[in-house]
């Protein structure tokens, strides 16, 4: 077949016909998968609070939004209260944000009712592979910064400054922003209003 | 050309990691491990198959004139419906290769072998080209990928082989990426005299 | 002081080439010489900061509000080509002489995936149009400095004797390998710069 001429309307026609055709196929696309995002979106967001709290058969309440002010800054908190299926009150899985090394350093939590920690995930970081990156691990259970059932009443701080969590290794920087981001969820928690002195012992600042 | 040779052109003779050294965005930033580099290759082989395949049918009605806009629509329209089937039903993916999905558009192996290859080839000997370029890639970030995987992290794909201590980091951050493709490309050199 | 941390963290700390790996097919490409990789630095600066401005208003006003997110990367693109070709004629007719300096790096420019990158990444950090501006700019400047001081290692190496097999690419992945790592000096140097401008 011989190539069309490159006439002005030719031109206009032929680009037109295409990005309409693409943009009608786009759109259908669109509408096929806009549900399965929203699924993978929840059933993350079910995992991790699965995981923080230890508990396979539960029912979350409506998450609440918490805005603290913490150094002078404010900061917002999501607090998902988690029932077991008999309805026995099991505690609460908290979502709290510092600013890492590398970025936001996004975690959460879970407390049970007395504020003792259950267990944590990282959503979302931008921490060093191999350095602060490994904070994922570090701080679980029987991990050299195990801080599983320790209650950050007392604010959890690296022994670097004068605390009882090892930081991990060449990562201090890391290591602070999440024990703060952990403290800083167990106030939300715990809904007491904090100021500077109470809400954060680390050094670090944050966003 | 048969299929086979179109294929085998695309992995050694055309290799775009190695020999033409297109498309050095992804294949530095994505290989931090061997399976994040296979999923990247992946993902652009799929891309680089279908725009090859529908810009060949498209070849007679599009005018000159337009052909590089005609290009780029069709590219980034197939290159939104991978990330939003990779969004749907592979989120691990997604996180682990983030910004790099929607940028396939402006890889140059794409737009490349749209105009090299699938403007004057019919649409069948452009899709063969498609999976021996997307292959050559995916061959290239995969092998990238293990060896920074196995110096830096000390596993393959995940499986542990060498205890933390022997772990050299460097090769796990960005300037690894430029040494280790640096020396890839010496050996590849070497190899084909 | 905001704008200023964007700024020096664009620049230094998280360099678009050597630490996001954007750019990299211009920055293998144009830097044999101090001289073309300096104009291909200015065409980016230009082009960049400003398809910055045009994706962003593109994406509050048209996609955002008509919920047409989907249609992201090719409304981007597309915007991205007509304004390369657009300030390829302006530029064209207004000035031939700067035409005739940035005018063989802008063909090159549409496909530069630090462009489109930027683009995307301001609506990723939901960045408000001035801090888009700044971040767009501050990127390109630093685009220009490792460009353009991996122009000059370059013209060093042409000096030396290189072995055989280290000839043409391999070698210049090796040096560039060496320069991310200087780079990576400047990492956590935004830290410190929050909390010395009391911005947390």
């Amino acid at each position: 077949m011989k190539k069309l001429e490159s006439s002005l309307l030719n031109l206009t026609l032929v680009l037109t016909l295409v990005a309409v055709v693409m943009g009608g196929i786009l759109a259908f696309v669109n509408h096929l998968t806009e549900g399965p995002i929203q699924e993978q979106k929840d059933k993350a967001l079910a995992d991790g609070i699965k995981a923080v709290m230890v508990c396979n058969d539960l029912v979350v309440a409506e998450p609440v939004e918490v805005k603290q002010t913490v150094d002078g800054k404010e900061h917002t908190f999501i607090i998902y209260n988690v029932k077991d299926a008999q309805g026995k009150d099991l505690g609460a899985a908290v979502q709290s944000v510092t600013m890492g090394f590398g970025g936001d350093l996004k975690v959460l939590v879970g407390f049970d009712s007395e504020g003792s920690i259950l267990g944590y995930t990282l959503l979302e970081h931008a921490e060093t592979p191999g350095l602060g990156a490994k904070a994922d691990q570090w701080f679980q259970r029987g991990q050299k910064g195990d801080i599983i059932g320790k209650s950050p009443a007392e604010p959890l701080t690296v022994s670097k400054d004068g605390g009882q969590v090892d930081a991990i290794t060449a990562s201090t920087i890391t290591s602070r922003a999440f024990l703060k981001a952990v403290n800083n969820a167990y106030n939300a928690y715990k809904v007491t209003p904090t100021d500077g002195e109470t809400g954060a012992t680390t050094k670090e600042k944050e966003e | 050309m048969n299929a086979i040779q179109i294929i085998k052109n695309g992995i050694v003779k055309e290799n775009p990691t190695f020999v033409l050294m297109l498309g050095m965005c992804p294949t530095l930033a994505t290989t931090t491990s061997a399976m994040n580099g296979m999923s990247m290759g992946l993902a652009t082989m799929a891309v680089l198959i279908c725009t090859n395949f529908v810009i060949s049918c498209l070849k007679s009605i599009t005018p000159d004139k337009v052909r590089i806009p005609v290009f780029i629509v069709v590219i980034a329209a197939f290159v939104t419906m991978l990330q939003l089937v990779i969004k749907a039903f592979l989120p691990d993916i997604d996180a682990a290769l983030g910004l790099f999905i929607p940028l396939i558009v402006v890889n140059c192996i794409i737009l490349g072998r749209a105009e090299a290859f699938a403007a004057k080839n019919s649409p069948v000997a452009s899709l063969f080209d498609g999976i021996g370029i997307g292959l050559g890639f995916t061959i290239g970030l995969t092998l990238l990928g293990i060896c920074r995987e196995i110096l830096g992290s000390g596993s393959v794909f995940g499986l542990t082989l060498l205890p933390e201590t022997y772990n050299i980091l460097l090769f796990v951050l960005p300037p690894g990426a430029f040494i280790m493709l640096g020396f890839l490309i010496a050996i590849v050199n070497k190899i084909r005299g | 002081m905001e704008y200023i941390l964007i700024f020096i963290s664009a620049i230094f700390v998280n360099n678009i080439i050597l630490s996001q790996f954007l750019g990299i097919c211009p920055f293998l490409g144009v830097s044999k010489k101090i001289d073309t990789s300096l104009g291909m630095s200015a065409a980016v600066a230009f082009v960049l900061t400003l398809a910055t401005i045009v994706t962003w208003c593109v994406q509050k006003f048209v996609l955002d509000a008509f919920g047409l997110q989907y249609l992201q990367t090719i409304a981007f693109i597309l915007v991205i080509a007509a304004l390369v070709q657009m300030v390829e004629i302006v530029l064209k007719k207004v000035s031939p002489a700067l035409y005739q300096a940035l005018g063989i790096f802008l063909p090159l420019i549409t496909t530069n995936c630090a462009v489109l990158g930027v683009a995307i990444l301001v609506i990723q950090k939901d960045f408000n149009l001035l801090q888009s501006v700044v971040y767009a700019f501050s990127t390109a400047l630093g685009f220009g400095l490792a460009l353009t001081v991996f122009a000059g290692m370059r013209e060093q190496l042409e000096l030396v004797t290189v072995p055989k097999g280290m000839r043409g690419m391999a070698i210049v992945m090796l040096s560039a390998g060496l320069l991310s790592l200087a780079f990576m000096g400047f990492s956590g140097v935004d830290g410190g710069l929050r909390v010395l401008f009391g911005l947390d």
